[in-house]
Order: C-alpha cells, then sequence, then structure tokens
C-alpha cells in the first residue's frame, strides 16, 4: 500500500470518527433533554452569579469555627481512609501484579475484588451503610475506604508492573526467597509512585467526602446540604473556598514530597 | 571514562573456589534440553552441552534462536519441558523450589538491561547477591555481616566501582550498572555466571571493558562463564568455545578457530561480512 | 585504630560498615511514611462517633449486604427503565466528556508551554486547578442555582472537572512535540495555525482519543453519583429512590450490579487503550 493510501484512509477513519461523535452528541442531548446552547450560555451566567453572590458576608465569618470543626472532620476522614485503604490494596496488589503473584488463580482473584470495590458506585456504599450506621463518620469511612481500596489496587498493580520487573528477575536469579523479592526488590523502586497516588487519594477524598457527606449528613457536605437548602449563599461561599484552600494545602505539600522524593 | 588495568590474579581470598586448573570438572550438564510454549513450536530442541569448570563460553544465534531461552532453562527461571540438569554434580532438573533457591545462589546471572534495582545504592545491589545464603527475614531486614560487606567491597573494588558505592544506580552510565551487574553476581561467590547479552546495550568502549572483566572472572577465579552474545567478532576473540544456535537446535560447538564462513552462513543464514557491515 | 585500605571512603558507624547513606529523599519519604502512621492512629480520637452500638450496627450491615449483593431483585423498577436510566446516565457521562474534550482542546492549545507565551499558559494552569479544588458536586449545585437541578447543571458541573483534566493531558502531549519540529516548520513559513493542525494535531490525536475515553469511564462513575445527590436522573437517582426512599435493599442490589457491569465494561476498554498507548510510547 503505498504512503498516499494510507493518509486517505486514516482521513477516512477519521471522518467516520467524528460522525459517529456527532451522533451520539445529538442523541445524548436528545436522551437527557440538554439543549447544548443553553448549557454553555449558563457557565458565564453562572460565574457571574458566583461572583455576585457566592460571597462570604461579615456575619458568615463567625461562623468559621464551626465549618472548620467540619472540615477537620472531613480532612480525617480522607485521610485515615486513604491510609488504611493503601495498607490493603499494597498486599493485593502484590497478590494481583504480573510481576509479583506467585499464583495466577489468586492473582485473578484479588484482581476481580478491586474491580468490584471500586466499580460498585461510591453512593451505593453510602446509602448502603448509612441505613446500619446512621448519620455518622463511620458511613463515611466506610464507603470512602472501599473505594480508595478498589482504586488503589489498579494504580498499585500498575505501578509494580511498570517500575519493577527487571529487579524482580534479577533477584529471584541469586536465589532470594519470595518476601526479600517483593520487600527489596519491588518495594524500593515502587515507594514513591504508590505514596504519590495516597496523596492522590487524600486529595481526591476531600472531594468525595463532600459528596458522600452530602449523602450520610456528615463532615463538610452536611454542612454545605444545610446552608444549600436555606439559601444561605454567603455560607456556601465560605464553605467553598474553605474547601477550596485545603484541598489547595493538600495538593501544594504533595507536590513538594513528591518532587523531593521521586 | 576510567581505563581499566587487567591483573592476572584472583580477585581476593575470600573466595574458597581455589582455581585449580589442571583437573577440569564438569560443572554443567545439559542433556537433551528441550523448550515449548504452546507444545508446538519448539523453542529449544534437544539441547546437549556441558561445561567445563573455568571455561569460556559463548553462544551465538540469531535474535529468536533461543539462546536467552536456554540461559534461563539452565537456572530454571524458565522451566525447561524436556531433559535433565545436572549441575555441579547434582541433578536440578526437578528438585523443589527451596533446594532451587540454594542451587540458584551458586550460579550468578547477568542481564542486558542490568536489572538493577535502580532506587537503592550501589552497595545495596551488590549485596542482594547474598539472599541465597540467607533466612527470608535477614534479608528482608537487610542484615548482612561484615564480612559479605568486605567481600562486596573488593569485589567493587576490583570493578573499579569502589568510589561509587553510595550512589544510587539510576545516577550510573550504562557500563557502571553493568558493573554493578557483575558484582552482584560474583557476591554469590559462584561457580557458573550465566549473562544473558552483557553488552549488547553497551557502546563499544564499556563493551570491551565489561569483556574483559568477565574474561578475567573465568580465567582467574575458575568460574564458568557462558555467555550470549550476538557480535560474533567478540564472541571470537574471548571464547575458550562457541556454541551455535539456530531454531533452538545446537548447529555448532567447537573452539573460535573453527568458525569458518560456512559455519557462520550455517548458524545465520547469512555469511560473516554481511553480519559485521550491519 | 587501623583502617584497611578496603574501608577508605567507607562509612562505618558503630563499627559495621554502612551500605546506604541517607539522602533527602529518604529521609522526606520516611518523615511522610511516619507523619502518616501517626496520623491515622491518632485521627480517629478526634472524630465524634455518637452513639453507635457497634455489634448491632455490623451485624445489621452485614444483613444488608447480603439483601443487597446475594439476593438483587427488581420491585419498584424493571429491567426495561434501569437499562433507560443507565444509558441516561451514560448519555450525561458523554455529553460532559465530549464537550469538556473540544474545549479542552482549545486551552491545551494556549497552556502548552512549547505553543503559548507562558502567561497565558500559567493563567489556565491556575484556573484549572481553581476547578479541580471544588468538588463536582458542589460544581454542579452552584449551576443548578442557576440552572435549575437537572441535565444542564449535571453536565456543566462534570464538564469543568473533565476540562480541568484533558486540559492538563492534552497539553503534555502537545508538549512532547519536539522543539526541532516546531522550528522546522516555523523555518518553512508555516503560521501558528499550521503548525497546530498540521503537526500537533495529527501527531497527538490518538493520544487525545484514550485521554477522552478514560475520562468518559472516570465520568460515568460521576454521572452515577450525581443523579444520586444532585438528582440529576440516570441510574443513580434511582440508586438513591430504591434506597432512602423505598428502604429496597435487594432493589438497590439489582440497580448496583447493573451499574457494575457496565462500569467493568468500560474499565476493561480503558484498559486495552492504556496497554496500546503504553506499547507506542
Amino acid at each position: 500500500m503505498t504512503e498516499a493510501n494510507i493518509l486517505r484512509r486514516k482521513k477516512w477513519r477519521m471522518t467516520g470518527v467524528m460522525i459517529v461523535l456527532i451522533v451520539l452528541t445529538y442523541g445524548s442531548a436528545a436522551i437527557t433533554k440538554f439543549n447544548i446552547i443553553e448549557g454553555l450560555f449558563a457557565i458565564p451566567s453562572t460565574l457571574a452569579w458566583m461572583i455576585n453572590n457566592l460571597v462570604p458576608s461579615a456575619e458568615t465569618i463567625e461562623n468559621i469555627p464551626k465549618v472548620l470543626k467540619r472540615l477537620w472532620e472531613t480532612i480525617i476522614l480522607s485521610v485515615i481512609a486513604s491510609t488504611t485503604a493503601a495498607v490493603f490494596a499494597l498486599l493485593f496488589a502484590i497478590l494481583g501484579a504480573q510481576t509479583t503473584q506467585f499464583n495466577r488463580f489468586f492473582g485473578f482473584v484479588a484482581r476481580f475484588m478491586a474491580s468490584i470495590f471500586r466499580n460498585v458506585p461510591v453512593i451505593a456504599w453510602a446509602l448502603v451503610l448509612v441505613i446500619s450506621f446512621g448519620h455518622n463518620v463511620v458511613t463515611g469511612y466506610f464507603a470512602l475506604f472501599f473505594s480508595t481500596f478498589g482504586f488503589l489496587v489498579r494504580m498499585f498493580i500498575e505501578t509494580i508492573d511498570e517500575a519493577s520487573s527487571d529487579g524482580v528477575e534479577a533477584l529471584m536469579a541469586t536465589g532470594a526467597t519470595y518476601f526479600q523479592m517483593v520487600c527489596k526488590g519491588v518495594l524500593p523502586d515502587t515507594m514513591p509512585q504508590m505514596l504519590s497516588w495516597i496523596f492522590y487519594m487524600i486529595e481526591t477524598n476531600i472531594r468525595s467526602a463532600t459528596l458522600v457527606g452530602l449523602l450520610t449528613g456528615t463532615g463538610i457536605g452536611y454542612l454545605f446540604d444545610l446552608y444549600y437548602k436555606k439559601l444561605d449563599y454567603n455560607m456556601l461561599g465560605l464553605i467553598t473556598i474553605m474547601i477550596i484552600a485545603v484541598v489547595f494545602i493538600i495538593e501544594f505539600t504533595s507536590n513538594k514530597v513528591r518532587k523531593v522524593i521521586s | 571514562m576510567t581505563t581499566i588495568v587487567l591483573e592476572r590474579q584472583p580477585l581476593q581470598s575470600a573466595f574458597t573456589i581455589a582455581p585449580e586448573r589442571e583437573q577440569t570438572n564438569t560443572i554443567l550438564q545439559l542433556t537433551n534440553i528441550a523448550k515449548s510454549y504452546d507444545h508446538k513450536s519448539m523453542v529449544l530442541n534437544d539441547i546437549n552441552l556441558s561445561l567445563q569448570e573455568g571455561e569460556f563460553v559463548s553462544i551465538i544465534g540469531q535474535s529468536g534462536a533461543g539462546k536467552s531461552t536456554l540461559l534461563r532453562c539452565i537456572n530454571r527461571m524458565i522451566e525447561p519441558s524436556n531433559g535433565k540438569i545436572i549441575f555441579d554434580q547434582q541433578d536440578i532438573t526437578s528438585i523443589n523450589k527451596r533446594a532451587m533457591r540454594q542451587q540458584r545462589a551458586k550460579m550468578g546471572m547477568i542481564f542486558q538491561h542490568y536489572n538493577l534495582v535502580s532506587r537503592l545504592t550501589v552497595f545495596e545491589n551488590v549485596l542482594h547477591g547474598r539472599f541465597g545464603y540467607k533466612s527470608t527475614m535477614q534479608g528482608v531486614l537487610s542484615i548482612y555481616t561484615e564480612e559479605e560487606k568486605r567481600l562486596a567491597l573488593s569485589i567493587l573494588e576490583k570493578l573499579d566501582m569502589k568510589d561509587q558505592i553510595y550512589k544510587r544506580c539510576d545516577q550510573l552510565s550504562g557500563g557502571q550498572k553493568q558493573r554493578v551487574g557483575i558484582a552482584r553476581a560474583l557476591v554469590q561467590e559462584p561457580k557458573l555466571l550465566l549473562c544473558d547479552e552483557p553488552i549488547a546495550s553497551l557502546d563499544p568502549n564499556s563493551s570491551k571493558v565489561i569483556m574483559d572483566h568477565l574474561k578475567e572472572i573465568s580465567q582467574s577465579m575458575g568460574i564458568t562463564v557462558l555467555v550470549n552474545l550476538h557480535q560474533v567478532d567478540v564472541a571470537m576473540r574471548y571464547s575458550d568455545r562457541i556454541i551455535g544456535l539456530r531454531k533452538g537446535e545446537k548447529v555448532f560447538d567447537d573452539i573460535p578457530k573453527q568458525l569458518n564462513q560456512l559455519a557462520i552462513r550455517n548458524i545465520y543464514g547469512t555469511s560473516v561480512d554481511e553480519l559485521i557491515t550491519e | 585504630m587501623h583502617v584497611s585500605p578496603l574501608e577508605t571512603n567507607v562509612k562505618v558507624r558503630n563499627g559495621r560498615i554502612q551500605i546506604t547513606n541517607m539522602t533527602k529523599a529518604n529521609i522526606v519519604m520516611r518523615l511522610v511514611l511516619w507523619a502518616l502512621l501517626l496520623f491515622t492512629l491518632i485521627g480517629p480520637f478526634f472524630l465524634d462517633y455518637g452513639t453507635i452500638t457497634w455489634s448491632t450496627a455490623i451485624s445489621l450491615t452485614l444483613g444488608n449486604l447480603k439483601m443487597m449483593f446475594l439476593e438483587p431483585a427488581f420491585h419498584q423498577i424493571t429491567f426495561a427503565t434501569a437499562l433507560k436510566q443507565i444509558s441516561m446516565t451514560l448519555a450525561l457521562a458523554f455529553l460532559a466528556t465530549i464537550l469538556g474534550a473540544v474545549l479542552s482542546f482549545f486551552l491545551a492549545i494556549f497552556s502548552a508551554k512549547n505553543l503559548a507565551p507562558s502567561m497565558v499558559s500559567n493563567g489556565i494552569i491556575a484556573f484549572n486547578s481553581f476547578i479541580r479544588a471544588v468538588p463536582t458536586v458542589l460544581w454542579v449545585l452552584i449551576f443548578a442555582i442557576v440552572a435549575g437541578l437537572g441535565a444542564i447543571a449535571c453536565v456543566l458541573g462534570m464538564m469543568l472537572h473533565t476540562i480541568a483534566y484533558l486540559t492538563k493531558a492534552f497539553a503534555e502531549s502537545f508538549e512532547e512535540l519536539e522543539e526541532g519540529t516546531i522550528e522546522a516548520l516555523r523555518a518553512s513559513g508555516a503560521n501558528w495555525w499550521h503548525i497546530v493542525w498540521h503537526a500537533v494535531v495529527p501527531q497527538s490525536s490518538s493520544y487525545m482519543v484514550s485521554w477522552i475515553f478514560l475520562r468518559f469511564e472516570t465520568n460515568y462513575g460521576v454521572a452515577v453519583a450525581m443523579g444520586a445527590a444532585a438528582a440529576a436522573g440516570g441510574i443513580g437517582f434511582e440508586l438513591f429512590m430504591a434506597s432512602s426512599f423505598y428502604y429496597d435493599l435487594h432493589e438497590v442490589g439489582m440497580i448496583t450490579y447493573c451499574a457494575l457491569i457496565v462500569a467493568i465494561i468500560l474499565e476493561l476498554v480503558s484498559l486495552r487503550i492504556k496497554r496500546k498507548l503504553m506499547a507506542k510510547s
């Protein structure tokens, strides 16, 4: 086949993809009754509205300690859900990664279980747990724990398979045992990347905790929901700004740490 | 780049293997080794091979001829489908994992991509070679005796890597990394060194340094060295004996002098001139 | 004391030869690990648990999970409704992804360091990290104040996070274009748009398609959640109704399974795409 032919075929394929995408877009818009023009125009008007209304007023400042308390709860939940999930995720990832699995069957089971945990919607966990644990931090913790666990297993497996297959082979060839191979061949090279994923998860969990909190009546999400229903936009502004601040602080620290340890 | 002065003397007294060249012992005996991944096409077919103590043997052949697989069948990183492996007077063909671990400790392996743990120091990587002699806990907690550390240091010194011991391995050049790989293998106090394309990723200067070291190891320490190579000229210059593999079968096994145009054509299906200008 | 020549330049502590040296990276990593451990151990004591009777709560949860996962059944809705709602959720996710992708493409051109002035690029990056810092659900609820609860608020809210994510991914793949290629084109008299269309786009198009799909997978999960939290419709809303309104855990289980199967299919596809991407690079 000539060069020109390949190019022409590529062009046709791109055109085909384009047409399919446009059809899908219109189909989706029809199903959801989403008006694209109206939708896009809502962005500037919303931003304008935010600047005008979503500002904390003098009275709301007094509520800062109240917000801080809830935010603190959310932070703790996010961190401990991430760290505890990471411990379990590490075990499952070692069982499930191609380079470190000692048995195909166990590897498959580990990957399958993790896949179930991360693909069951967070809200399904939250909604079920809230029935038995009530509007309680424990509900939030478990909901975050399950989804974080599932996600981290996937990311850890990728990290292990990308970073360490070479060292693993060499260690096995020296006559090292399985645990020696994992601890000395796999962990040193994957630890920084894994830590980086844990930080990412803490950051993500702050956001997810807001969502879970909304549904389960805990943490900052509960507070947002409360003032949202009261239409108290000044308070909403304050809460939003404080969430942004927390996420920025975590992002900033994790970037610093990432730079040093990589 | 540091130049290497080759000294024709044993690396150091800590080595227990005395190089007695007069009475040569068979260190490795492969009988009818075969390997197939899919029960249809044979990657290795009926390989018979015996290596003497202190011998320097190269395996040449096209890529895909089964060189790497053969090497890995010897330490059973890949399980052969058929055949018998006798290493150091012991049949290791079907011994259990634990016993195999102990045998692997006596075979060093060197890789094309060095296969170091890149974020650990040179020293740590070299000491990994001692894992075969340790309990799991000792290895996991990095407990090494002072003797082992001194052994590692003396080997690194001989390989001219003494100044780099606290450097992280990802900060080294390719030639330096391969020397760490060699040191890791030597710290095992091996009887056999399996080298899988040790110079394929290196520039000519580093390649020469590495090959000189390997030759030196076989001559002065009496360690048998089995090297996969794809450069015929390198194989001819360094080897005591050359094995030619073609499509999983041994088609040549003789001293370098006997490797003439015809033999090369037989191994590669092409003449040596084409190979060198390639 | 006599030091043998072997031990020159070797660190010795308490008579033992050191095999590693403490680099900044090592120290920081240990500190971070210890800090996380400490926080995890102490953190739970700061939380207010109210009044939970752990034994009943746990046995209740196990019972609920059993009802959910082992005895799934439809009661209030039918399988057909579930399918319809899943396609609704997929449609929401698709709209957010595709609109976000189009906008991201233009933003990415202006935020790639090799294509745009650094002022513009940094501005876009800062704007994106602001967008990312606000949880999607808050964006959706904020949009809902202006546009009303429903598809528009949901799509727009998800779109913003999509933009923040894809702009970064696209810009990074644009930045991989070699400086030499751009220079050569410039030397041959090509203007900026020529460079974008004839060098940048062809080279990164397969990357972009992959990233877009990966984001679609994420957006599906987000869309499920938004259905429940922001009443945007779709399978998430049914999930919310079944659990919070009807308390029907059998149905929650059935709906969860439906959502799960779609999610796993999407994940398998994106896994394949990722492998292809890695094989290419």
